[in-house]
C-alpha cells in the first residue's frame, strides 16, 4: 500500500498532550517538517520552554534541552556559542518569551544571535490555567482579569515582532497564523526560512505564531478559530515586520 | 612548575579557566570580580573561545546551562548579589547534572550591601544555592596560588559527578595580588559526555536534558540518584589543611581570608605558650566532618572565625556535636578580623584575659 501521508520523522511516537484544538500540534509538525526538508535533524537542538510546551523535548526527535520560565534564548545562545555547527531553536509561548523572557529575547536579537526562535501567541497562560499573558487582549477576560483586561491597570498587550524588527541583530521577523491551509503554508514557509537563515548564518530569525487555546479561551475548538480570527488578528497583523533576504520594498507580506 | 608570576587573585582564575580547557565564559560586570571577566575578555578570542557579556546575571547563568548541556566546560563569574540572581539557573544546572563552573568572589551583604570582601554567604553556597533538593561542590581558595589551582579540580569534579561547582572566594582573595605559578601542562581528565545535547548526528537516540519531572515517584528516583552521587562526593572529596592541630587545645576552624588571619593568630598564640591550631575547610561543601573530627578528642575549645554573624560555626557544631564547646568570632559588613583581635578571643577561652 502506498504511504500518501506520514508523521515527519523529526517527531517522535510520543502522542501529544496537547488540548484538542490547540494549534500547537500543527507547529510542532511544521517546525519538524522544516527539519526533515532541511536535513538537520542530527545537528538540531531544540530548546523547550517552561509552559504547555515544555513536553516537546518528548516530541521532537533532536537533541532536547528544557531551560527555565523565560531563559530559554539565553539557553540557546550557550549552546548555539559552544556548538556553532548546531541548529539551535526555541520553541516558547507567550508568557515566556514576552513576560518573563523578554529581556533575554530582545538582547539575543539586538546581539544577532544565529538562532532560530519559533513564538506561539495565543493571549494567555494556557498551563497554570488561563491567567492574563502579556499579549491578551484589552478586555479579554482570563483567570487574572475577571472582568476583562483593563488597560488602564493592566496595561497593554505587547507586538513583539514589530519591536523586534527595529534590532539590527534581526534577520526575520514575521507573524503567521494557522487557522487555514492558506495560512498553514505560509507558516511553514516562515519556519523553514527561519532555520534556513541560521544555516546561511545570517542571525537572529523569530516567527510569531498566532495560536489558540480553547480550554482556556473556554471556547470549542472552531469557535477559538473564529475568535483568533475575529479578534486576535486585527490586533496582531499578520506580515514579515523585517526580512533581511527580501528585495528592496518587498518585504511586507 | 614554571616560573612565578605576579597576578590578582581574579586573574589568576582566569588563566586557570583558559588552561583547564574552559572556552566558554558568560558574565555580567559586577565587583570585585571584575578583573576576571576583564582578563577572559582579552584572552578567550585569542584561543577561539566564547567571551560573552550576557544582559543579566540570569541570563549568563542560563547560557552557562546551554553551553554546560551540549558537553563543554563552561563558566560564569559573579559577586554575592548576582549569585542571587543565579540561584534560579544552578538549581536548574544541578536538577539537570550538567557539570558547570560557577565563581562567587563575595562581597558584603544582603542586599546591595558593599563592596568589600566578605563570607556572609557560605549558607548560600552550602545550603541553600537555589531551591530544592540539591548540593554543590564548593572549593574556598586562601591563596592566590590556590584560586589558580583549584579551577581544574572545579571542572573535573564537575563533571566526574555531573554536579555544578563553585570556587567560594571573596573580594581580598580576589583583589590582592601574590606570586603564583601555573603547571607547563593542566591534565584534562576525559568524562563520559554521552549524556550531551550536542546534536546526535543520527547515531542515536535524542537525548534530553531536563529537570522536569511530572510523575512525583521519578523525581523521588532521580533526586535519591543524585544523593547517592553526594555521599560518593562527601566520602572522596572532602579537603582541608590542618596547622598545629596535633596537640592543640583551642581549634581554631576558619577557611579562605580569615584562614590567614587565624594562621597568624594561631603563631601569635603558640609563641605566647597557647596550643592553638587551625583547621582550614578546603572544601565547604563537602566540609571536611574528618578533618575536624580528628581534633575533638585533644581539643577543649572549638572557634570558628567568619567574615560574617557566624554561618560555617553550625556546621562546626554539627561535627563536634556537643562534646567540646564551639564559639564564634566573626566580623561583617566588609570588615576583615585582625589576628589581635582573633589571638584575643583564642586567649579568652584559652583562659587568659587578653
Amino acid at each position: 500500500m502506498a504511504v500518501v501521508f506520514e508523521k515527519p520523522h523529526a517527531l517522535t511516537d510520543v502522542p501529544f498532550h496537547y488540548c484538542p484544538g490547540c494549534t500547537h500540534g500543527i507547529v510542532h509538525r511544521l517546525v519538524a517538517e522544516a527539519i526533515d526538508e532541511l536535513g538537520i535533524e542530527g545537528r538540531a537542538v531544540g530548546v523547550a520552554s517552561v509552559g504547555c510546551s515544555v513536553f516537546s523535548y518528548n516530541y521532537f526527535s533532536c537533541d532536547m534541552v528544557q531551560s527555565p520560565h523565560g531563559r530559554a534564548q539565553a539557553v540557546a545562545t550557550g549552546i548555539k556559542r559552544a556548538q556553532p555547527q548546531d541548529i539551535v531553536f526555541t520553541y516558547q509561548g507567550d508568557g515566556d518569551l514576552a513576560a518573563i523572557g523578554t529581556c533575554e529575547t530582545v538582547h539575543a536579537a539586538t546581539r544577532g544571535e544565529n538562532i532560530t526562535v519559533i513564538f506561539i501567541n495565543n493571549a494567555i497562560y494556557g498551563m497554570t490555567g488561563g491567567q492574563m499573558a502579556p499579549t491578551s487582549l484589552p478586555g479579554q477576560v482570563t483567570q487574572t482579569t475577571p472582568y476583562g483586561r483593563d488597560v488602564k491597570t493592566a496595561g497593554y498587550p505587547i507586538r513583539m515582532c514589530e519591536m523586534l524588527s527595529t534590532l539590527d541583530g534581526v534577520a526575520l521577523a514575521q507573524r503567521v497564523t494557522v487557522d487555514n491551509v492558506k495560512h498553514v503554508n505560509e507558516a511553514k514557509k516562515a519556519i523553514k526560512k527561519a532555520f534556513e537563515n541560521q544555516i546561511n548564518g545570517l542571525g537572529y530569525s523569530i516567527v510569531e505564531v498566532v495560536s489558540t487555546c480553547p480550554t482556556n479561551w473556554g471556547l470549542a475548538p472552531a469557535d477559538a478559530i473564529k475568535w483568533l480570527q475575529d479578534n486576535m488578528l486585527p490586533y496582531y497583523p499578520l506580515g514579515v515586520y523585517k526580512d533581511i533576504t527580501a528585495s528592496e520594498g518587498g518585504a511586507k507580506a | 612548575m614554571a616560573e612565578k608570576v605576579l597576578m590578582k587573585g581574579n586573574e589568576a582564575l582566569g588563566e586557570a579557566a583558559l588552561r583547564a580547557g574552559c572556552r566558554h565564559f558568560f558574565g555580567y560586570p559586577i565587583t570585585p570580580q571584575t578583573e576576571l571577566s576583564a582578563y577572559l575578555s582579552k584572552k578567550m578570542p585569542k584561543c577561539g573561545g566564547t567571551f560573552l557579556q550576557a544582559e543579566s546575571e540570569l541570563a549568563a547563568i542560563n547560557m552557562v546551562l546551554g553551553a554546560g548541556a551540549t558537553g563543554v566546560r563552561a563558566m560564569t563569574s559573579s559577586s554575592s548579589p548576582g549569585i542571587s540572581l543565579k540561584s534560579e539557573g544552578i538549581s536548574y544546572i544541578a536538577g539537570s547534572d550538567v557539570p558547570c563552573v560557577i565563581i562567587n568572589v563575595q562581597r558584603g551583604g544582603p542586599g546591595l550591601g558593599s563592596i568589600q570582601p566578605s563570607q556572609a554567604d557560605y549558607w548560600q553556597a552550602t545550603k541553600a544555592t537555589g531551591h530544592g533538593d540539591f548540593q554543590i561542590f564548593v572549593l574556598a581558595p586562601s591563596t592566590v596560588q590556590e584560586m589558580a589551582d583549584f579551577v581544574a579540580l572545579a571542572f573535573d569534579t564537575a563533571e566526574k559527578y555531573r554536579v555544578p561547582a563553585m570556587i567560594l572566594s571573596d573580594g581580598m582573595m580576589g583583589q590582592m595580588m601574590e606570586p603564583v605559578s601555573f603547571p607547563e601542562e593542566t591534565e584534562i581528565t576525559q568524562h563520559d559526555k554521552s549524556w550531551a545535547a550536542c546534536g546526535h548526528n543520527n547515531a542515536r537516540p535524542h537525548n534530553i536534558v531536563n529537570s522536569l519531572y511530572i510523575e512525583a515517584k521519578d523525581l523521588e528516583k532521580t533526586v535519591i540518584e543524585r544523593y547517592e552521587r553526594y555521599e560518593k562526593i562527601k566520602a572522596n572529596e572532602q579537603r582541608a589543611e590542618s596547622y598545629m592541630t596535633e596537640d592543640a587545645e583551642v581549634v581554631i576552624v576558619a577557611y579562605g581570608a580569615s584562614s590567614r588571619v587565624s594562621r597568624s593568630a594561631v603563631d601569635m598564640a603558640r609563641a605566647e605558650g597557647i596550643k592553638a591550631g587551625l583547621v582550614r575547610p578546603i572544601t565547604l561543601w563537602p566540609f571536611p566532618v574528618d578533618a575536624i573530627e580528628k581534633t575533638v578528642a585533644n581539643a577543649k575549645q572549638f572557634l570558628a572565625v567568619e567574615m560574617s554573624m557566624g554561618q560555617m560555626v553550625d556546621d562546626v557544631k554539627l561535627v563536634v556535636n556537643g562534646r567540646k564547646p564551639v564559639s564564634f568570632f566573626g566580623r561583617t559588613g566588609g570588615i576583615i578580623p585582625t589576628p589581635a583581635e582573633v589571638l584575643g578571643e583564642i586567649k579568652k577561652l584559652a583562659g587568659k584575659e587578653a
